[in-house]
């Protein structure tokens, strides 16, 4: 059956959508606008397709599959829009909407479930796949696979990506998981880490690594258990539900204890934690509680700065340093000084800010995957920006962004001058800690 | 119906080699707009950086009868860029490419795509100046804004676009390839056609280049600002500043509503019990500017202003310019739907036209913000509201006949800088006289005999009426 006017408008959010006075204020910070040169891709431009669609004007919703698609999700156009618009929840919600109505394949929607509602949101799962890249690198398998040139074959441009593959932690150190530790000198303030799933699974040590300058600082730091990915891939894909089962065992797991802040070390992440609040907002029983955990939720810089930052740092030799932020981070949570002052709180960093930094890297959680190409001319942006920067040294705070610039750096040859850290490695690094 | 036929659409391929021509539902929509009102939908979109690929479609245009839009990046707000009968929508934004400036000609040269605050960039780093302002100058093609020959802060003192062009290159409505003025300040050598293309709104020709004139820039700027209990006293001010010699470089105004909006959307500390705020800037050389400063003050305080305050540095400047820029998103909260008129008056008025638009405001009990570049007459009267509310709606549409009338009895104009487009052609009559109109019609005429370029703007329908529901 045909859904009613009415239904389009409420699912699509049109009410949300006439916020929008098209002044095109948007159009130079959006990235797929910038490169494509298309009005179709700017955020003023979807948003007027999904107008159409509450207007009755547009009834073949196909028309919105690939402007939909094709959207990063970062949200720069929030920042730059001078009336508000809530261009995040109008694009989930249409998302949603077209997700509802489209037939995926079989196996699509197969490999959709198995991936997004079983191996992600599954700890034990997660923890296997990290095991299973530690033993890929240690075993040889790479050097061999490298050398045969089965990369190649691969689909979805795999075989760059395995190039980036973080160096992982082996089984037994990943399983000496922390559960409480100390501060060190000082109690300032108790916090409890979110660990995320692919900063479990991938990037084991940035955790560890985040729990040990946290505690440096003055934190009790609590991992708490039961803890779960955060549902940010799911609500970007229209998987609404399933972000809203996942916040709900989160904040459940999170409510059992007592702690100033509870602190992530990924923009992505973080910015879905902050907006729990809006997520369950119609939920009668959550949306209190949900309230209470997202006013509860700081990015590490955030917290480190409020401890009155890093003791103890040893200064670098000379070194230029930039910082790409996430664009959640900035757009979302609107965290901007504290990734830079940490920075610059190093002596010998001779902090660059890099022209354009704004402007989103291209990774977008699996849209670098998915849109190989469209994230490639993005990328290729951001690179010249970051060649003019002559910086050796680039900083990142999440783990998609970590993993594009240095896709960014292979691609530019560049991987033997510059390097690309998470913020908490760096600041390990400085702070003698390995 | 499709005006544009698959075998034009044939046709159209074969002439762009080199860009992109665009049919799907999706791509039709998103060239629908601009940031007035209404969405008109396009048969093709086609985007190519070549000028000749365009002067050749053009051609075809010219030969089947088929509508032509230039389009920038769609932020006019008069409906500049509808496809109002379908038709071709030409993307000029892609022709980016030239940003010249020419030091020792003291001017830039320029394609139509390159944004105005590029332009601004590119004449600072060489110490210019290229002073039309609008406020969207981020986004804005120059090409739009030569084509409405745009405005803004700076109108005051420096003038507006047309000020600036000495020279342009056309496509003509028959498709072929012209250049108006050239890179002289000083040329009478016949009409003065690039004048007339400037402003026309893209009904006259397709602008491909443009030769525009630079300024020095100048070396310092102050700021001040005075506080008014009454909102015609604040007028007074504006008028008076403007008597005594000194010209500032701008003169904006807030009433009470853009007070208090701003302030319950971020609040800086403004006094909400005021009628209105006046934010000048003078520029100059700076020990002139010192002098200039003081007289102001006295002025203002003169005229009845509760207080004047003058930054003593940088940082106080831009949060007393940020309460300006913080206007439009402030008021944007309070309803959706925003009119925004740009009805100008002489400066003598200024006191006058304040004092009738809070006479309508009153009479049609509508929500109307007055903000804007008080210093020349554009004052920006604001209506604030909802488009679904069909009563209110009526009100509104009221309400602003009324304000172009007094604007027109007052000598002065229903557009200062956003043009006529779709939304003001009703009252076109009014303020030139039937005879005024038609000689205007008689150029449209002359230049493109089978209205082919942007048409449907403008120029007024038989009998048409200025309606909003």
């Amino acid at each position: 059956m045909k859904p009613s006017l009415e239904q389009l408008k409420k699912e699509f959010l049109y009410e949300k959508t006439n916020r929008c006075v098209q002044c095109g204020y948007c159009l130079p910070v959006c990235p797929t606008y910038v490169t494509m040169r298309k009005e179709t891709h700017s955020p003023r431009g979807r948003i007027h397709l999904i107008k159409m669609v509450g207007e009755g004007k547009i009834t073949d919703l196909s028309a919105l599959e690939q402007p939909l698609d094709l959207c990063l999700g970062c949200r720069a156009c929030e920042t730059a829009c001078p009336t508000g618009v809530e261009y995040g929840s109008i694009l989930e919600a249409a998302r949603a909407a077209m997700a509802k109505r489209k037939k995926l394949s079989v196996p699509a929607r197969l490999l959709r479930k198995a991936l997004l509602k079983k191996a992600i949101p599954n700890r034990h799962m997660m923890k296997w796949s990290g095991n299973a890249f530690w033993f890929y690198e240690k075993s040889g398998m790479r050097k061999l696979v490298r050398k045969s040139g089965v990369l190649k074959k691969l689909p979805y441009h795999l075989d760059e990506f395995e190039k980036i593959i973080p160096q992982t932690v082996s089984p037994s150190e990943r399983n000496q998981d922390f559960v409480k530790i100390k501060s060190k000198g000082e109690k300032k303030a108790t916090v409890a880490f979110f660990t995320g799933c692919i900063m479990d699974s991938m990037f084991h040590r940035i955790n560890r690594l985040s729990v040990q300058l946290l505690a440096e600082a003055g934190c009790d730091v609590i991992v708490v258990p039961n803890q779960t990915c955060c549902g940010a891939l799911h609500a970007h894909s229209g998987e609404l539900e399933e972000a809203k089962r996942l916040a709900k065992q989160n904040i459940a797991a999170f409510e059992q204890e007592e702690v100033d802040f509870i602190v992530h070390n990924a923009g992505g992440c973080g910015a879905m934690l902050y907006e729990y609040d809006h997520l369950l907002a119609d939920e009668k029983e959550w949306a209190d509680k949900a309230s209470t955990f997202s006013a509860k939720i700081r990015d590490i810089s955030q917290v480190l700065i409020a401890c009155g930052g890093l003791p103890n740092l040893k200064a670098r030799k000379e070194e230029r340093v930039t910082y790409q932020p996430s664009c959640h981070m900035t757009n979302v949570q609107k965290v901007i000084q504290e990734p830079m002052d940490l920075l610059k709180s190093v002596s010998g960093v001779h902090f660059i800010e890099m022209n354009q930094a704004d402007m989103c890297c291209g990774s977008a959680g699996i849209y670098n995957i998915i849109h190989f190409d469209a994230s490639m001319s993005i990328l290729d942006e951001k690179m010249k920006n970051m060649k003019a920067s002559d910086a050796s040294v680039i900083i990142t705070t999440n783990p998609g962004c970590l993993l594009q610039m240095k896709l960014g750096i292979e691609r530019e040859k560049l991987s033997s001058s510059v390097r690309v850290l998470h913020l908490v490695e760096y600041l390990a690094e400085a702070a003698g800690i390995s | 119906m499709k005006v544009v036929t698959s075998r034009h659409i044939e046709e159209i391929k074969k002439i762009v080699k080199t860009g992109k021509v665009w049919t799907d539902e999706s791509d039709r929509f998103s060239y629908s707009f601009d940031a007035s009102f209404g969405t008109f939908l396009p048969d093709v979109v086609i985007q190519t950086k070549s000028v000749a690929e365009l002067a050749e479609l053009v051609k075809l245009a010219n030969r089947e009868k088929i509508p032509v839009y230039p389009r920038g990046q769609a932020t006019s707000l008069s409906g500049g860029p509808l496809p109002v009968k379908g038709g071709m929508v030409f993307d000029l934004s892609v022709l980016d490419d030239l940003l010249e400036i020419h030091e020792e000609d003291l001017v830039a040269v320029v394609s139509p795509g390159v944004l105005t605050a590029q332009i601004h960039k590119a004449a600072e780093q060489k110490g210019f100046m290229f002073p039309p302002d609008p406020s969207s100058a981020h986004v804005s093609t120059i090409g739009g804004n030569l084509a409405e020959n745009s405005g803004g802060p700076r109108g005051l003192k420096y003038g507006v676009t047309k000020d600036y062009v000495i020279g342009l290159e056309v496509i003509t409505p028959e498709g072929n390839i012209i250049k108006t003025g050239g890179r002289t300040v000083k040329n009478v050598t016949g009409y003065d056609l690039t004048k007339l293309i400037v402003g026309s709104e893209g009904t006259l020709g397709i602008i491909t280049k443009a030769v525009l004139r630079l300024l020095p820039k100048p070396p310092a700027s102050e700021t001040i600002m005075a506080v008014f209990d009454s909102l015609v006293d604040a007028g007074s001010a504006i008028s008076k500043t403007l008597s005594s010699g000194i010209l500032p470089a701008k003169m904006e105004l807030m009433d009470q509503s853009s007070i208090i909006a701003v302030e319950q959307y971020e609040p800086l500390g403004l006094p909400t019990d005021a009628e209105a705020i006046i934010l000048i800037e003078l520029d100059g050389h700076p020990l002139a500017l010192k002098d200039e400063i003081k007289k102001v003050a006295e002025l203002c305080h003169a005229v009845g202003a509760r207080s004047v305050h003058i930054p003593q540095n940088e940082a106080e400047k831009t949060e007393i310019w940020k309460a300006r820029k913080l206007v439009s998103p402030a008021i944007a909260r309070i309803k959706p739907t925003k009119i925004s008129e740009d009805a100008t008056v002489p400066r003598s008025k200024i006191p006058l036209m304040c004092a009738k638009l809070q006479e309508i405001r009153d009479k049609y009990k509508v929500h109307l913000v007055v903000f804007g570049h008080a210093g020349d007459g554009n004052l920006h009267p604001n209506i604030i509201c909802d488009q679904n509310d069909q009563e209110e709606m009526r009100r509104v549409e009221q309400a602003v006949a009324e304000i172009f009338t007094a604007a027109v009895e007052l000598g002065g104009t229903l557009s200062g800088e956003h043009g006529i487009g779709t939304m003001k052609s009703s009252f076109m009559e009014m303020e030139l006289g039937p005879i005024g109109l038609d000689m205007m019609k008689r150029i449209k005429k002359a230049w493109d005999p089978n209205n082919i370029l942007n048409p449907g703007k403008i120029f007024p329908k038989e009998g048409q009426k200025w309606e909003l529901t």
